[in-house]
């Protein structure tokens, strides 16, 4: 098997690319045909609407990615969004300080993780397992405290974190960037974003290597519900109040995300700059959809569509290289 | 004269970067035994694809019966009545023995399978197979070598002329392979032609009556089994000659582990030995004797639950995990390498450093340039072949079983234990890691080394350890190890040598 190495390098750098590069194709594809279909699609306005709108999809799918990449899923996420958000919410009606809220808001995002992560790899339920019991588990929970009615009441700061802006620019959308960019330097600038790929693609043989495999499964899960209680802080800004019943069924469209980005949902391989662009391609299609007045039972047909079109495309290209 | 059954004309595959095969030629007459030889990578396992019709040729052809293929599918080779058996199994677990042999060839009526018809040719098949099982026991509750005969009576339930087969006897015991052979005899006589592939010479010598060499994709001879011998066939399928190397042996002094009294429920029972710098460890014994669950309990796979391990003067009463092990110096290099050894889709790089990427990262950060410089000195230390950035998945099982080394090595373990480190690894890349093995010797590392080869056991140890049943029988010097010595022992026959030293 030996050949001319030049060539190898070459061809195995063009292979790694490609799947980012049809992602970005389909993304400039629908950024055109919404560009022609409305005017006023392609103004500055709509485009930071649109920042705007997917920076929870976009947080929450960068914990997602992680869950993903270690070879687990994360079905809790919505739940723990609505979840946190209520937290906060009522404890900042009760009269305490909206910091120390925000802060015990997020402690029980990243608990909720963290019981995920002990049962997946203490207990050995499969994670989708797992995680589907929090989902309930926790919705339920949400309802329970809150009787089912939503909570408001809140100072102004706290509108500031779903609607305020800071030099013209969505705070959620900061947040969001600020979460991409974090979890950028966690997956491929340090060891543990190293340990994370190797162990969703070989778990034993990453055990094996003198890896505590279950600390980084445990800080996946947590990290993940870290950024469920960020989404909800977000959202209890945006709809200026806590809502028990948010964001149902908003897992699968996080899953939808990720995987729409390139991330195998058996783990190991998968990049995070897909799963932007695949945050981004959801969130044009949907804004787009709304302003062209197309209903959003189209919009859902199109959305599930265009996840098989992009992964079918992927599909097939690799299959003709093997 | 006879027509060839099947004409390979130079048969070229191109993958993107590489070749598999480079212009191969091969002719198939029938009621023969053509075994194909070459190492790992040499391209045997994609002639055998092309043949089955897994894969499609780049350039050339291929006749079966005078009959020039057009199309590579695996329909249309079953068609032509070849078939083959892989070296990994294609059996469903949760599928009967008889579901299984009959899968896609269903006796049916409509949509209704025909269940006793299905079953009496099971039964034939497996009664011309001598196969003592019934046909309704679950595959999955099969051992590894019954498994292996379900495989081969899946592939002669239906006519074939030609049967393909991958490393038929790699789990098979000795009583089995002697069983599978005089099989092989009767479908020969039929006129059935078998293309053989095995890394067991003695196999090859015994039932072949041809063989054909391939190395790094080229064609290099076919020779009647006769004009052969052992040293011929090596130097063909090197390309050099190769000798296997005696190590010379000095006494060594200073001690680097003990374990004393060592004890894991379920696992292994009053383990007593020591380990000296600079020397080779040899653990043999029967398969389930513990050998691989010794090796787990110093690595801190298996709880340790009475009993000590002293590693450079330090003792220990527990050693957690893996990590913990390598903490104190003990490296392992695991059996399977693909399920244990390495990431498959992590390039090489990346695989070689991984058990030492905590340690060598500045804080959180990775050190890329550190790393880059590591994987490079092992890379050329232990000739590993690879291109930069190529997944570990992509190499042959040699290379493979380099770079788990190399991560061992690269975590700077004193004791390495090597778990069956030449499994799978063909005669070249034998000899390079057992050269790599003596250079670690002399940089004063120790190792203890697990095998179930007999010649490599006996070949490289300074001592070689036997273990029965969960305990060690006996230590052997070097002037008391023989093959028999160490059989009564494993075995339990003779109990006269247990003299510890």
């Amino acid at each position: 098997m030996k050949a001319e190495t030049k060539t190898e390098t070459k061809s195995s750098f063009q292979f790694k690319f490609n799947q980012e590069v049809i992602l970005l194709l389909v993304l400039i594809g629908v950024i055109i045909f919404f560009s022609i279909m409305s005017p006023t699609f392609l103004t500055g306005g709509n485009l930071i609407n649109i920042i705007r709108q997917v920076a929870l999809l976009g947080i929450i799918a960068a914990g997602m990615t992680m869950v993903l990449l270690i070879g687990g899923i994360d079905l809790s996420v919505a739940s723990n969004v609505a979840f946190t958000s209520v937290v906060m919410g009522m404890l900042i009606t009760a009269g305490i300080p909206p910091w120390i809220a925000i802060i015990v808001g997020i402690i029980a995002g990243v608990f909720v993780g963290a019981v995920n992560g002990l049962i997946v790899t203490r207990v050995g339920i499969p994670a989708l397992i797992t995680t589907l019991g929090m989902l309930t588990m926790l919705r339920g929970t949400t309802f329970v405290i809150t009787g089912g009615y939503p909570v408001f009441g809140f100072p102004e700061s706290i509108r500031f974190f779903g609607n305020g802006y800071l030099l013209g620019i969505p705070v959620p959308a900061i947040i969001m960037v600020a979460v991409f960019v974090g979890v950028y330097i966690l997956l491929y600038k340090t060891y543990i974003g190293r340990h994370i790929y190797a162990l969703g693609g070989n778990l034993e043989a990453t055990r094996l290597s003198g890896i505590n495999t279950k600390k980084v499964q445990m800080l996946v899960y947590m990290l993940s519900g870290f950024f469920c209680s960020i989404a909800g802080l977000i959202l209890l800004g945006r709809l200026n109040s806590g809502q028990p019943n948010a964001l149902q069924g908003f897992e699968l469209e996080v899953v939808t995300a990720v995987v729409l980005g390139g991330v195998s949902i058996f783990g190991g391989q998968g990049k995070l700059i897909g799963v932007v662009l695949g945050v981004f391609i959801l969130g044009v299609l949907a804004n787009g959809l709304v302003i062209l007045n197309i209903n959003e039972f189209y919009q859902m047909v199109i959305s599930g569509a265009v996840l098989l079109v992009a992964v079918g495309i992927d599909r097939i290209y690799n299959r003709k290289k093997d | 004269m006879v027509n060839p059954i099947i004409k390979v004309t130079d048969v070229t595959k191109e993958y993107p970067g590489t070749i598999a095969l480079s212009g191969v030629n091969m002719e198939i007459y029938p009621g023969e035994v053509h075994t194909l030889a070459g190492e790992n990578g040499a391209g045997k396992s994609t002639l055998m694809k092309i043949l089955a019709g897994a894969i499609s040729p780049t350039i050339g052809s291929i006749e079966v019966n005078g009959e020039k293929l057009t199309e590579f599918s695996p329909r249309t080779s079953s068609e032509k009545g070849i078939g083959i058996i892989y070296q990994e199994f294609n059996l469903v677990p949760h599928l009967t023995v008889e579901e299984n042999i009959m899968l896609g060839k269903e006796k049916r009526k409509g949509l209704f399978v025909r269940k006793q018809l299905n079953t009496q040719i099971t039964k034939d098949v497996l009664e011309k197979m001598n196969i003592k099982k019934s046909t309704s026991t679950y595959v999955k509750d099969l051992g590894v070598a019954d498994q292996q005969l379900v495989e081969i009576a899946k592939a002669i339930s239906q006519d074939v002329n030609v049967l393909i087969m991958d490393e038929p006897t790699a789990a098979l015991t000795s009583d089995e392979v002697e069983s599978l052979f005089k099989l092989m005899r009767s479908l020969k006589e039929n006129g059935v032609a078998i293309i053989y592939i095995s890394h067991k010479f003695e196999e090859i010598f015994e039932i072949s009556d041809k063989v054909t060499v391939l190395r790094d994709g080229n064609y290099i001879a076919t020779k009647p089994i006769e004009e052969l011998d052992y040293e011929k066939l090596v130097k063909l399928m090197v390309g050099r000659e190769l000798t296997m190397s005696s190590r010379a042996r000095t006494k060594k002094e200073e001690t680097i582990l003990i374990a004393e009294n060592l004890f894991s429920k379920g696992k292994v029972a009053n383990i007593s030995f020591d380990l000296k710098k600079g020397e080779v460890l040899g653990v043999a014994g029967l398969l389930g004797s513990g050998r691989t669950e010794l090796a787990k309990v110093l690595y801190g796979l298996y709880p340790i639950t009475s009993g000590t391990i002293s590693v450079k003067g330090k003792t220990y009463s527990k050693i957690d995990s893996p990590e913990h092990a390598l903490k104190i110096g003990i490296g392992l290099i695991p059996e399977d390498r693909k399920k244990e050894g390495v990431v498959l889709g992590l390039d090489c790089e990346v695989n070689t450093n991984l058990g030492a990427t905590k340690k060598n990262s500045r804080g959180l950060f990775l050190d890329l340039k550190k790393e880059k410089s590591i994987s490079k000195e092992y890379k050329d230390k232990l000739s590993i072949k690879y291109y930069d950035g190529q997944l570990a998945g992509q190499l042959s099982g040699g290379n493979q079983q380099k770079v788990v080394i190399a991560k061992a090595l690269a975590t700077d373990a004193d004791i390495l234990i090597f778990d069956e480190p030449t499994r799978g690894v063909d005669i070249g890349a034998k000899q390079e890691i057992y050269n790599l093995m003596n250079e670690l010797l002399r940089e004063g590392k120790s190792i203890i080394m697990i095998s179930s080869e007999m010649g490599e056991i006996l070949n490289l140890s300074d001592r070689i350890a036997v273990m029965k049943e969960g305990e060690l029988a006996g230590i052997l010097p070097f002037d008391k190890a023989t093959q028999e010595n160490i059989f009564s022992l494993s075995s339990g026959i003779s109990k006269d040598l247990e003299g510890k030293t």
